[in-house]
């Protein structure tokens, strides 16, 4: 393959946001939008092209095994020896469905965002040229991130990321919350960084190598760039940092766990998760586009990149997937729970975000050679692909939402479904979905990881199903609430509620269309851990268990949602101390402003601060004042008569000439 | 007559009136107080400087020409050094009505 084609994939959204950003400001606002959605309209048809050639065209496939293929891999930045940084762009099966999804909902988002970002009369938001160029950069760095070809690329495009929803959530950064939200997300992913930066240091410095490849592939004989997952290779890139011990772990489990740690800031798994919520402070597009479908998701793609290594890990005894496993199963029943006592519409689905990206986690956690040639790894995947096309319809269905009632509280909601039909179906289709109803699309990946949790131990399938029914629950008590009980009356002078431009409807409607067919793509064939096509088809047992919770679940939620009734009331007596805790998420940022505010700032940064204070400023401070007062003291050099200097050079130069020449005679 | 048969040029006899003329030069530029004496005295240093140059290139490397010629830039730049400083005399003049050095002391701190 031509590397015109993948390289404009990445150029053409940096290009929009250097357009945009630089000259952004001297266009309208309707042509930085046409221009913004145009652009990221040809990257989707690109990534389209490289998909479909990737997987249908047959030239990525070896005797029935899917291929991994380096297109390009330049060398970037080289610093000594064999330790060079390359930028490349390699497509396999998860990188390729990465494109696909990346730029859809990316391009779904642009669209959207022309209706959004401007209120009833029409009348624009201030900086739309700059959100429009900063979700080009996200778009980017998001791109660049799937491509990488090295864990350091990924690495780099990572922090990209990171920088790109730092920047969208303080986007309205007049406002004092959304600041701090944006402050809250760096800083917490950062800390998570910090564990998946030693990680790649400790894997990287044992194994000697960046390269995803050689860590986790076989070049195939006789086809250059051309390479495939093998577990032989992991095998040996483990057994480099074989024997060595560190606080009861080997070295290599510390790595995996390490690199964990960052996935689990990215895709905020608990306790790391405390940023997810309050990135809510942004425009809803970007909570949707960065949020929910693509950034998030970074860490699942993480740990499946690496899948290989931590596959063999568990082989060896170590306890990475286990970790990864426990980890993903505890969030996605706290986000569960506290997704059902949530006011606002979209923390709602934020913590929803985090219980579907936990089931992704728990997935691959649960994914092993014997249990159906890891399917968790495929079901994880395919999680992650309807996933990204039901949430982000949900969030712009909430945006729609948000953006005809003017609030994020469902109590100003209520009774919606006549006023805003189209929001009312699509927002319907995106529940009926996430909360695993056949024929939805997440019906089948739920089944899916289901199956996988099933094969690997019978706690973990049990586990996830319970949070399977709460995801219907949560999720029907919100559409319950907002598209039924009594509606509001409208004031006068004040806008009825109305479904919105079609700029706004059409990629609702989209969405709405691919997450019901979007289970019906043969998965299996196309995206597996090793390559190898996997023809399991449903497990019907499972299925209809599953299938069984989640009606029993939407059942509750009408019972107890459908109309204006006591029994929440009720409910929520019947546990008041549970209700409270869900409500206040577990409390857990206030355990983390006890530990920062409390601990970490009185006992380690206030001494530090009076140290900085005054040693070291003292120190300047004097250095300062000294030379103030010695050149105070003897500026009356500076006469002014250029005679007076004419002596002193004189007398200078006879003294040194002199003294030189004495110096040579005397020893010399 | 037997004298100038035998008279044979010596690097001293041209050094020593070259130090004489650099030491005239300083001297000058250090006593004088009109501004367009202390640049004929610092002429005087120049030339002082460019003979000496002539003589070191005459009797220690015949064989090379660069002594000479760098006498001849020196030349050269020293006139247009000397066109500047008559300008800076000029204005300095315009602005004080004075060229006497000691009234020019306003460069200081």
């Amino acid at each position: 393959m031509e590397a015109t084609l993948p390289l404009l994939i990445l150029v053409l959204p940096l290009l929009m946001f250097l357009f945009l950003g630089l000259f952004g400001k001297f266009m309208s606002h309707k042509w930085a939008g046409i221009i913004g959605t145009a652009g990221m309209g040809v990257t989707m048809i690109l990534a389209y092209y490289t998909a479909y050639l990737y997987f249908f065209s047959g030239n990525f496939v070896e005797d029935g095994t899917r291929v991994q293929y380096i297109v390009f891999n330049q060398d970037w930045l080289s610093l000594w020896g064999n330790l060079v940084i390359k930028l490349g762009f390699l497509l396999d099966p998860i990188s390729a469905l990465m494109l696909v999804v990346i730029t859809t909902i990316s391009f779904m988002v642009h669209l959207y965002s022309n209706g959004y970002m401007r209120d009833h009369h029409g009348v624009w938001e201030t900086g739309f040229q700059r959100f429009y160029a900063f979700l080009s950069l996200f778009s980017f760095s998001m791109l660049g991130l799937v491509v990488a070809t090295n864990i350091f690329q990924m690495y780099i495009f990572w922090e990209l990321v990171g920088a790109s929803s730092y920047l969208l959530i303080g986007f309205y950064y007049t406002k004092p919350s959304a600041v701090s939200a944006s402050k809250k997300a760096f800083i917490v992913t950062r800390f998570a960084d910090l564990g998946f930066l030693i990680g790649i240091l400790i894997l990287s410095f044992t194994t000697g190598t960046f390269d995803f490849m050689s860590l986790t592939s076989t070049p195939l004989a006789g086809v250059e760039n051309t390479y495939i997952v093998d577990a032989a290779t992991a095998t040996t890139a483990l057994e480099t940092g074989a024997g060595q011990m560190f606080l009861g772990g080997s070295l290599m489990t510390w790595a995996l766990v390490l690199i964990f740690m960052g996935g689990m800031g990215k895709s905020a798994m608990m306790p790391l998760h405390i940023w997810l919520p309050d990135a809510m402070e942004g425009p809803t597009p970007v909570s949707a586009l960065i949020h929910a479908a693509t950034m998030v998701v970074a860490g699942v793609y993480l740990v499946a990149r690496l899948f290989p290594l931590f596959m063999i890990n568990d082989d060896l005894g170590g306890a990475a997937l286990d970790i990864v496993t426990v980890v993903g199963a505890l969030t996605a029943f706290y986000a569960a729970v506290v997704a059902c006592t949530q006011l606002d519409i979209k923390r709602v689905l934020a913590f929803s975000t985090i219980s579907q990206i936990a089931f992704m986690m728990v997935s691959l956690g649960v994914s092993r050679p014997e249990v159906h040639d890891n399917l968790g790894y495929m079901a994880s995947m395919f999680h992650l692909f309807t996933h990204a096309m039901f949430k982000a319809l949900l969030f712009l269905g909430a945006g729609a939402l948000i953006h005809a009632v003017g609030s994020n509280d469902y109590t100003a909601m209520h009774g919606l479904r006549k006023r805003m039909p189209i929001t009312h179906i699509t927002f319907l289709v995106g529940c009926l979905a996430i909360a695993g109803i056949i024929p939805f699309s997440g019906f089948f990946s739920k089944d899916e990881i289901l199956t996988a949790c099933f094969g690997n131990s019978i706690i973990a399938y049990v586990w996830m199903s319970m949070v399977a029914g709460l995801t219907a629950f949560y999720m029907f008590r919100l559409y319950y609430l907002i598209f039924w009980w009594k509606e509001h009356k409208v004031h006068e002078g004040h806008h009825a509620p109305k479904d919105q431009p079609w700029t706004m409807t059409l990629p609702l409607v989209i969405l709405a269309i691919v997450a019901t067919f979007a289970g019906f793509v043969p998965f299996g064939d196309l995206v597996t851990w090793n390559g190898h096509p996997h023809h399991g088809g449903i497990n019907w047992m499972i299925a209809s268990i599953s299938l069984c919770v989640a009606l029993l679940a939407i059942g509750l939620a009408t019972i107890m949602y459908r109309k204006e009734n006591p029994l929440p009331e009720r409910m929520r007596h019947l546990f008041p101390n549970l209700w409270t805790w869900a409500r206040n998420r577990f409390y857990f940022d206030e355990l983390y402003m006890f530990i920062t505010h409390k601990i970490i700032f009185n006992s380690i940064c206030k001494p530090i601060a009076w140290f900085d204070r005054h040693v070291i400023d003292g120190t300047m401070d004097a250095f300062a004042s000294v030379t103030n007062k010695a050149s105070y003291a003897i500026r009356g050099l500076q006469s002014g008569n250029v005679q007076s200097y004419v002596w002193v050079y004189l007398i200078g130069a006879i003294v040194l000439g002199g003294g030189t020449v004495a110096v040579i005679f005397l020893f010399f | 007559m037997d004298f100038l048969n035998n008279f044979q040029l010596n690097s001293l006899m041209f050094l020593i009136p070259s130090l004489f003329m650099f030491c005239c030069g300083v001297y000058g530029f250090l006593t004088r107080r009109n501004m367009i004496a202390m640049l004929i005295s610092l002429e005087l240093m120049l030339n002082a400087v460019d003979m000496n140059f002539v003589v070191f290139n005459r009797f220690l490397c015949p064989a090379q020409m660069d002594g000479m010629f760098f006498t001849l830039f020196a030349i050269a730049i020293a006139a247009a050094e000397t066109a500047v400083a008559i300008a800076i005399i000029i204005n300095a003049y315009r602005i004080a009505k004075d060229i006497d050095v000691k009234d020019l002391t306003k460069m200081k701190f």
